[in-house]
């Protein structure tokens, strides 16, 4: 007790538990919190970091007096400058949120309120805690509209939520926790729903506001990389109990234990690339696609694949690298431009394609949950293709679901269940697996391990790798992550507003001289390193003060 | 699913239904009477011999109303099955098509619409022959408009799953996907639908009776009972209360199985379920 | 979003870009008038084409061959269906719906009173029905899966599922009858007071009401449930926003569309409510005219009830639509 004086918040022992209740089942008790406790100092940044399920938000909220969703304290102490928050009642929470303590979610797009304008959503609850007038809530948010490099701060307060980008509304909803001098914000993954490129701004944009302020933070995530630009002490969570808990550098540098060790480790490998062979199996030569409202998704794209090689196709959302996918699977035809497989062109469209093209075409798809039919059993997921291509019925189709569950290393136990009875890794690995029973020689993978936590998403990569190099499978492989690149593309595809600005070898592709882009793109992914946020302003405003 | 798990609401609908089937089924054996007998005297009180009294024409209400829940049923029941098969085939034939033929669909389902069903019914019924199947074809087109808006709405929810499109991709025909990856996964709400389309053709049913347009006499039906007593309420006899009693009862004990159908699907969003 | 951006360039794109909220609206009113016209197409067209000789049913017994001609050429039936329909249309424009087979009478002269008369009946229900409801699904949201809210539920259930004019014999034995507290028939005619006319259609008003106030509610419930499950509202009470600000500042403005919407959706069906009340009633309003044509197979008359119930749901739908467009926030601020 003698400590909580010297910390601003100080969490001893909380717990928390949530009643859930799966259908066909009573209703249970889970503990989605257990035992966890740390200490924050005033203007000290803490990373709390984890997997999906890990409690890592609901610790956040916590700090607010708040259960999501049911969520209920159940035990320990929330002590903001010595006082329990949690005995404070409602009326003293209600004093406490949007004033001393606030909070910035992960989709602002959804936590602002459609109706009003920003500026009046921004300085509410300044204003209604009576902690500033009407005037003075509005020159702070002009203040804060600068510090966080919003484009023309003084009308930026004018407009509604839908008429500013995504990373605007993260940077403004970061201005509506500071507007009222907060001692502690809660930052729930701020970043995660934006683009790498804009996530580089809003990251610099926080971080400026957070020192700016002397404000103390809470920056939840799931990206250690993050984590590390921002945080002074970092603590790692799984399953709702504490796994770790220090200074940023001896977290990322001398981790102790086996989890932390693995999340810093985390795609660090990097595959050899094999050499450029002349036969390719797949061949996109100069294709441009239209939706059906006109709008052009795709220019003149020309690349190709070479058989058992791996071709890694960047870009961020709204790049046209998925299109590129539904193009060659037939999905949309292209408006011009020939796609050749096996040295035969590929018919445009799907239902004229034969029956053996389309088996040897397979796509996985990033969301394992709804690329499965969720009232059929495994044996059946995979079992479909089987039957569709070679006819196998009966024992004989059993023997091979088996075997196929074999390969992609999970237990024949899985047989009967359903999708909703296995886990994130494991639904993905069906998902494999169904490509894989229709003996596929190229597979499209689209952004497979995105939705997945980082070790399992390590997991599905390394038995792609196998599945690669037993099989002599092609694959291409859709992705936004650099780190996945380097670990697993023999050839790289960048690709920009539906355009292709770079295409070759790894070695090429991903080494200097760059185009803008690639450039942009390259510099504005994460590193696990202390510093590279700094190091990565500072070049640009060398690169800006040397034109 | 475990039998202890359905409320106790759901419990009264289901029996409710059951006993309603049960009189549907077996009314020439458990009437009292004939079903245009005439055993008394005009609108005679109810008493040990007729349990509801006797109805404008000295006929005796109990019975009418067993022989009425068995006209009342089955073409309720028939013009439900005909507009959902039709609406569901309708619309899941467009969700799965798109395009033209989906448009041409929709427009034309919206048109209809456009109309409100009793008014469409009227202007229809005025035109047509009285005749019972005629009547039950005008109930079951009429309101497959609303089963194809729902079944639409749902298909289109299922069709644009990746699943979906995985079939498409392994070259599955429309018949599979619509009976293997779309209809397992729209039963739950398309089940609570039935029930409410039923529920409603009750009430329809009743309606047009009431107002002269749906079973002729003397078959008995519900509504029809209602429209025969109606004069008997100026004089204080309660006599067209009985068989509006019996509709209302089977309306609310349909609803609250829909209601507990409903409850079931939103519960269920993203799980299995055994249904 | 983007594409919006990066299109456009014709002036008629642009113009309506800039104001998508009133072009949007012009659109649906467009809209509206097709379908409009389509309906009076199909009412008119369906009627024709069904099988069923008119001159037949219009004679009745005294059908001989001589006789259905005569009739023919005098209604001119005999005249191609497009002629016919155009003529029709024509009369209706001008507001004329021809002439009642039944009572020779014309039928404009009929429908003139007997409109007014239903719209009454139909917007005294309403002006009760709608505050009623809305405080209803109110009240059901604050007390949301506790008892109140399940009373409110199950009573609801029970009242969506109450034929008309069950509920209209009820209230008439009751009130009418063993009480004598209200009027059967509710019978007004021109030149009667207002009070006196209330008073006249309390039963029929009271058994509207009935019926459409359970919907009304259950429907208000669920759209003011959606917006409070939305995340602004976890974000206004992580502000510390009290209850009631949260609610007035907050939910209220984005819940206006929805409820606005089940509002004019309701209207549309209490307009058809009235047909089966009116007959309960003897209430001299459209319904009770068109059902006694129906019986009779009196065509203009149907054709003409027909196309008038259909062109109010349509007006009160399209409404409905115009109404949620403008207290949508993203249309009413445009990029």
């Amino acid at each position: 007790m003698h400590e909580a004086s010297s910390h601003l918040l100080s969490v001893r022992n909380l717990k928390i538990e949530a009643t859930s209740y799966p259908p066909g089942e009573p209703a249970k008790r889970i503990t989605i919190v257990d035992d966890v406790s740390f200490d924050l100092a005033k203007g000290k940044v803490l990373g709390l970091i984890g997997e999906s399920g890990a409690g890592k938000s609901t610790i956040g909220l916590a700090a607010l007096g708040y259960g999501r969703g049911g969520a209920e304290i159940t035990g320990g102490e929330v002590k903001l400058d010595g006082t329990d928050i949690l005995q404070l009642g409602k009326g003293g929470i209600r004093k406490l949120r949007g004033a001393r303590v606030c909070y910035v979610a992960q989709s602002a797009a959804a936590a602002f309120n459609p109706a009003h304008k920003l500026g009046d959503q921004v300085i509410e609850a300044t204003v209604k805690h009576r902690l500033m007038s009407k005037e003075e809530a509005r020159s702070r948010a002009l203040y804060l509209f600068q510090v966080l490099g919003l484009p023309n701060p003084e009308t930026f307060g004018d407009r509604f939520p839908h008429q500013v980008s995504g990373g605007q509304l993260q940077r403004a909803m970061t201005a509506m926790a500071l507007c009222s001098k907060p001692d502690l914000i809660v930052f729930d993954e701020p970043t995660t729903a934006l683009d790498v490129t804009t996530q580089i701004d809003v990251l610099a944009a926080i971080k400026h506001a957070i020192e700016e302020t002397d404000t103390a933070a809470l920056y939840i995530t799931h990206d250690l990389a993050v984590v590390a630009q921002i945080s002074d002490d970092i603590m790692v969570l799984r399953h709702g109990k504490m796994v770790e808990y220090g200074p940023v550098q001896e977290i990322i540098e001398a981790p102790r234990q086996d989890y932390t060790r693995a999340l810093v480790n985390v795609r660090q490998a990097a595959r050899e690339e094999a050499v450029d062979q002349t036969e390719a199996v797949l061949r996109v030569d100069h294709v441009s696609a239209q939706y059906s409202n006109g709008f052009k998704v795709l220019h003149d794209v020309s690349l190709h694949l070479c058989k058992g090689q791996t071709l890694a196709v960047v870009g961020e959302s709204g790049s046209g690298k998925s299109t590129l996918a539904r193009v060659i699977t037939g999905l949309l035809a292209p408006s011009s431009g020939a796609i050749t497989f096996e040295g035969r062109p590929l018919t445009p469209l799907l239902k004229s394609r034969p029956r053996d093209d389309l088996r040897r075409i397979q796509l996985i798809y990033q969301m394992a949950d709804t690329a499965m039919n969720p009232r059929q059993t495994v044996r059946d997921i995979i079992g479909r293709p089987l039957t569709f291509y070679d006819g196998l019925r009966g024992s004989a189709k059993t023997a091979r679901v088996k075997e196929l569950l074999d390969q992609i290393e999970m237990g024949t136990g899985f047989i009967d269940r359903y999708p909703a009875e296995l886990s994130g890794g494991q639904k993905q690995r069906v998902a494999i697996a169904r490509a894989l029973a229709a003996r596929p020689e190229l597979i499209l993978c689209d952004e497979p391990t995105s939705a997945l936590d980082p070790l399992v998403a390590e997991g599905i990569l390394k038995l792609l790798m196998k599945l690669q190099e037993e099989q002599q499978l092609s694959y291409l492989f859709i992705t936004h992550d650099i780190a996945i690149v380097k670990a697993i593309a023999d050839s790289v595809a960048v690709m920009h507003r539906g355009k292709l600005v770079r295409f070759g070898p790894k070695s090429q592709a991903l080494s200097p001289p760059f185009d803008d882009y690639t450039d942009l793109l390259l510099k504005s992914v994460p590193e696990m390193q202390l510093g590279w946020l700094e190091k990565v302003l500072a070049t640009r405003r060398m690169e800006s003060a040397g034109n | 699913m475990r039998l202890r798990e359905i409320p106790i609401t759901a419990w009264v609908g289901l029996f409710g239904i059951a006993l309603a089937l049960f009189c549907a089924l077996f009314a020439p054996w458990i009437s009292p009477y004939g079903e245009t007998e005439v055993v008394g005297n005009v609108w005679q009180e109810a008493d040990a011999q007729f349990f509801f009294g006797l109805d404008n024409l000295g006929r005796d209400i109990l019975s009418r109303l067993i022989f009425g829940a068995r006209t009342t049923l089955i073409v309720a029941l028939a013009a439900t099955v005909i507009s959902f098969s039709l609406g569901i085939i309708l619309s899941f034939t467009a969700a799965v098509s798109g395009g033209l033929v989906d448009t041409v669909f929709s427009r034309f389902n919206d048109l209809m619409m456009s109309i409100p069903t009793l008014i469409f019914a009227l202007v229809v019924l005025a035109v047509l022959p009285q005749h019972l199947i005629v009547l039950i074809l005008v109930m079951a087109i009429l309101d497959s408009t609303r089963v194809y808006r729902l079944g639409r709405a749902v298909a289109l929810d299922v069709a644009v799953m990746e699943f979906v499109e995985a079939a498409k991709l392994r070259g599955e025909g429309k018949i599979w996907i619509i009976f293997r990856e779309i209809l397992p996964n729209t039963l739950s709400p398309l089940l609570a639908e039935f029930g409410l389309r039923f529920a409603f053709a009750i009430l329809f049913l009743s309606t047009l009776s009431f107002l002269g347009l749906g079973i002729q006499p003397p078959t008995a039906d519900w509504g029809g009972m209602v429209k025969d007593n109606k004069d008997g309420i100026i004089f204080g006899i309660p006599a067209a209360l009985v068989p509006g009693t019996a509709i209302a009862a089977l309306a609310v004990c349909v609803n609250l199985v829909v209601d507990w159908l409903l409850k079931r699907t939103s519960s269920l969003k993203g799980g299995r379920g055994d249904a | 979003m983007s594409n919006s951006t990066e299109a456009g360039g014709s002036p008629a794109r642009s113009l309506r870009e800039r104001f998508p909220l009133l072009s949007i609206i012009a659109q649906r009113m467009v809209l509206s008038l097709i379908l409009l016209l389509a309906v009076s197409a199909l009412i008119f067209g369906g009627v024709e084409a069904l099988p069923g000789d008119f001159a037949s049913t219009y004679l009745g017994q005294s059908a001989t061959p001589e006789a259905v001609a005569n009739i023919t050429a005098e209604l001119g039936l005999d005249r191609p269906l497009v002629t016919r329909y155009f003529d029709w249309l024509g009369g209706v424009l001008q507001g004329d719906f021809g002439t009642s087979w039944a009572s020779r009478n014309s039928v404009s002269e009929q429908v003139g009173n007997r409109l007014g008369n239903s719209l009454f009946l139909a917007a005294f229900a309403a002006v009760i029905a709608v505050p009623l409801a809305i405080c209803l699904g109110m009240l059901s949201v604050h007390f949301r899966d506790r008892i109140p809210d399940k009373i409110i539920n199950v009573i609801s259930l029970a009242a969506i599922s109450l034929p008309e004019f069950f509920v209209g014999y009820l209230l008439i034995l009751y009130f009418a009858v063993n009480f004598g507290i209200a009027t059967f028939p509710a019978t007004v005619y021109q030149g009667m007071g207002f009070l006196e006319r209330l008073q006249t259609i309390a039963l029929p008003t009271a058994t509207l009401v009935l019926v459409v106030l359970a919907h009304m509610m259950r429907m208000t419930r669920a759209a003011i449930l959606s917006v409070m499950s939305s995340a602004y509202m976890e974000t206004a009470e992580l502000k510390g926003l009290s209850g009631w600000r949260a609610i007035v500042k907050h939910a209220a403005p984005n819940a206006l569309a929805p409820i606005i919407n089940v509002v004019a959706l309701n209207l549309a069906y209490l307009v058809v409510g009235v047909v089966v009340v009116e007959v309960v009633f003897v209430y001299p309003g459209m319904g009770q005219y068109m059902v006694d044509a129906v019986t009779v197979r009196d065509m203009p008359v149907v054709q003409a009830c027909g196309l008038i119930f259909a062109a109010v749901y349509i007006l009160l739908n399209m409404l409905a639509d115009i109404l949620a467009i403008i207290a949508n926030p993203r249309l009413r601020h445009p990029r």
